[in-house]
């Protein structure tokens, strides 16, 4: 299950990733990060078993978890399944199933190649 | 050798008894059957092919206002539409980006609107004469409301289109879309199997006034496509039909990131087994097909060939590229492809879509070439200073502070022992160094993703590489990557100022 943290200014010096694995021992895999001097944004791999006590860890420290269940919203009346997202999307989120593209769930890290790689502007990110 | 007539098979046809599969049937049917038996089993086969047609546009008559006015100058929801054809036919094209919302909103989408039954806003500047005295005017307007709304597509339906991939160290973005640095990924587009034109490619069939599905209506082939290039299979076809009805399904405004607007539409031809020929052209199958790989980081006319590519392979998912599996994915959507190539099956097999006689065989003979350039632009070359200051990685940073202030340029390309270019340090960076207190030779501070040009390129690619990444000065450098100028934006604004 992957995890988006929002780190918000005030905290966002703290070892909080750091903190959390030592205290929940969850093998965790950051998979994208984007921290500036006043917050951050940071996607996280969790083993399924550890997701809950992850997710409460990082929100007695102040960080703001959302589970990424639904990878990207598509609209349905704007894809014309080209396959413009399939090639470009580093984790591998899109594929085809007899030329209609299909999204895997729980692969997505919301980094947003494919939002702007879709020539029908059918994409959406969930959490912009 | 087995033969049909035309006129049989429209005659089977209007009386619901024809036999019609599509393209993606028939390399088995014909490995079964052989091709006389193909020409007597089947009497149609339909093709179909969806994607990214930017020579696409439409002419739109407007009728005349009272008091008159002859249109110089008109917008469509903001998007240009050209004024110089008498006083108020317009043609808008669909890769014409909006005045307001840029290329997010252009020609395509106005076309798509309209075919939804959106109302537009026009509005039209005039050249005021005694017959036509209206300076301008404004007004909102439904397809209904056009007298005609002729499409007119200069260059559609390519037979089969180069595939395309990046070599160079940023992310491309394409009119094949977005292309990942290092080979990252190939785009395609084409249908393959289902390519109208790689179905008859010796225009057995298609020709001069062919009736096809363009975008849900009967359309026509008005000739040979621009850039149409039959010998090289890079056939076009010009086509023309009735906006007024088409269908949204299969006519979608695009847009490529950073590139523009375009029009997806979906056409298809149906193809008459009229004879042995043309079973054995629609029997073409996605491995027969093969286009190039592209390189598409190189911003040139002539890109180089990576390697050769079926539409098997492309369609597989995944290709080889020098030892490397590269993922592979199109633009044209082959599930709407499909759908055409159906659809036109349905609409011959309930008699609503009859064949056509061409009035002549399209062009065997095309022309592709190279534009004609009288008025050649300077080359980094011609432009550069030669006189560069190139410095060793192990020299102290007030070393490397002397040489700028006692030189002419703010940056100071790093070789090797050998000269080639390794990284660039600039006066910014001896600041920050100093600044901080710390390093001591210039390798701990130098930039080492270096950009760099060519001897022999074009000025406008120095311009749009200093550009993108907001950089004032690139070495040149040869063959070797041996350091052999410096090209700045000085020496680009200064050509500007002589040339205005």
């Amino acid at each position: 299950m992957k995890l988006m943290l929002h780190v918000a200014p005030g905290i966002v010096r703290h070892p909080l990733i750091a903190s959390v694995i030592l205290e929940t021992e969850a093998l965790v895999n950051i998979e994208r990060a984007s921290i500036n001097a006043v917050s951050g944004e940071i996607v996280l791999e969790v083993p399924p078993e550890k997701v809950q006590e992850v997710m409460e860890a990082f929100e007695r420290r102040g960080v703001r978890v959302v589970p990424l269940e639904i990878p990207v919203i598509r609209d349905e009346s704007e894809c014309v399944n080209c396959g413009a997202c399939v090639s470009i999307c580093p984790t591998g989120t899109f594929r085809f199933e007899d030329w209609r593209v299909v999204a895997d769930s729980g692969k997505c890290i919301q980094c947003g190649a494919c939002v702007v790689g879709c020539p029908q502007r059918a994409l959406k990110l969930v959490l912009k | 050798m087995q033969e049909k007539s035309l006129s049989e098979i429209n005659e089977r046809i209007r009386n619901g008894s024809a036999r019609v599969v599509t393209a993606e049937e028939m390399p088995d049917l014909v490995d079964e059957l052989g091709t006389a038996g193909a020409v007597r089993e089947v009497d149609v086969v339909t093709t179909g092919t969806f994607g990214a047609m930017c020579s696409s546009g439409v002419f739109l008559n407007l009728g005349h206002s009272d008091p008159p006015i002859k249109i110089a100058r008109a917008y469509l929801n903001r998007v240009e539409a050209y004024g110089g054809i008498a006083a108020v036919d317009l043609f808008l094209g669909a890769t014409q980006p909006s005045e307001d919302r840029g290329i997010e909103y252009g020609g395509a989408h106005v076309m798509e609107d309209l075919v939804i039954g959106k109302q537009i806003e026009v509005e039209a500047h005039g050249s005021p004469s005694d017959c036509y005295p209206q300076m301008d005017l404004e007004t909102s307007l439904r397809l209904e409301d056009f007298n005609q709304a002729t499409v007119v597509n200069p260059r559609n339906a390519y037979q089969r289109y180069n595939a395309a991939t990046n070599s160079s160290d940023r992310t491309m973005h394409t009119y094949m879309g977005t292309l990942l640095p290092g080979l990252g990924n190939v785009h395609y587009s084409g249908a393959g199997v289902l390519s109208p034109l790689s179905n008859d490619p010796g225009f057995e069939y298609i020709g001069v006034g062919t009736r096809i599905f363009l975008a849900g209506a009967q359309g026509y082939v008005i000739g040979a496509g621009t850039q149409h290039n039959p010998e090289n299979g890079f056939s076009t076809l010009m086509v023309t039909g009735d906006l007024k009805r088409m269908n949204n399904s299969f006519l979608r405004a695009a847009t490529f990131h950073k590139y523009g607007p375009s029009l997806y539409l979906g056409i298809g031809i149906p193809i008459p087994m009229l004879n042995e020929r043309l079973a054995k052209s629609t029997a073409v199958r996605d491995s027969d097909i093969t286009v190039p790989v592209q390189d598409y980081g190189i911003q040139r006319r002539d890109k180089p060939s990576v390697r050769m590519v079926s539409y098997e392979e492309l369609k597989s998912g995944t290709i080889d590229l020098g030892g490397k599996e590269v993922s592979c994915s199109p633009l044209s959507s082959f599930q709407m492809a499909r759908e055409v190539a159906r659809t036109l099956k349905e609409q011959v097999e309930r008699g609503e879509f009859l064949l056509s006689q061409a009035a002549e065989p399209l062009s065997r003979v095309g022309s592709s070439r190279p534009m004609k350039q009288t008025k050649e632009s300077p080359n980094v070359g011609d432009v550069m200073s030669r006189d560069v200051v190139t410095v060793f990685e192990d020299i102290p940073v007030e070393k490397a502070a002397k040489l700028i202030i006692s030189g002419s340029f703010d940056h100071l390309p790093v070789v090797s022992r050998d000269g080639r270019l390794i990284g660039i340090i600039t006066a910014w960076d001896i600041s920050k160094a100093v600044a901080s207190g710390k390093p001591s030779r210039i390798a701990e501070i130098m930039t080492r993703r270096v950009h760099s040009v060519r001897l022999d390129e074009p000025i406008e690619l120095a311009a749009r590489t200093l550009d993108t990444h907001s950089i004032s000065a690139l070495p040149v450098v040869d063959r070797e990557h041996k350091v052999i100028g410096m090209i700045t934006s000085n020496h680009l604004s200064r050509l500007l100022a002589r040339r205005r």
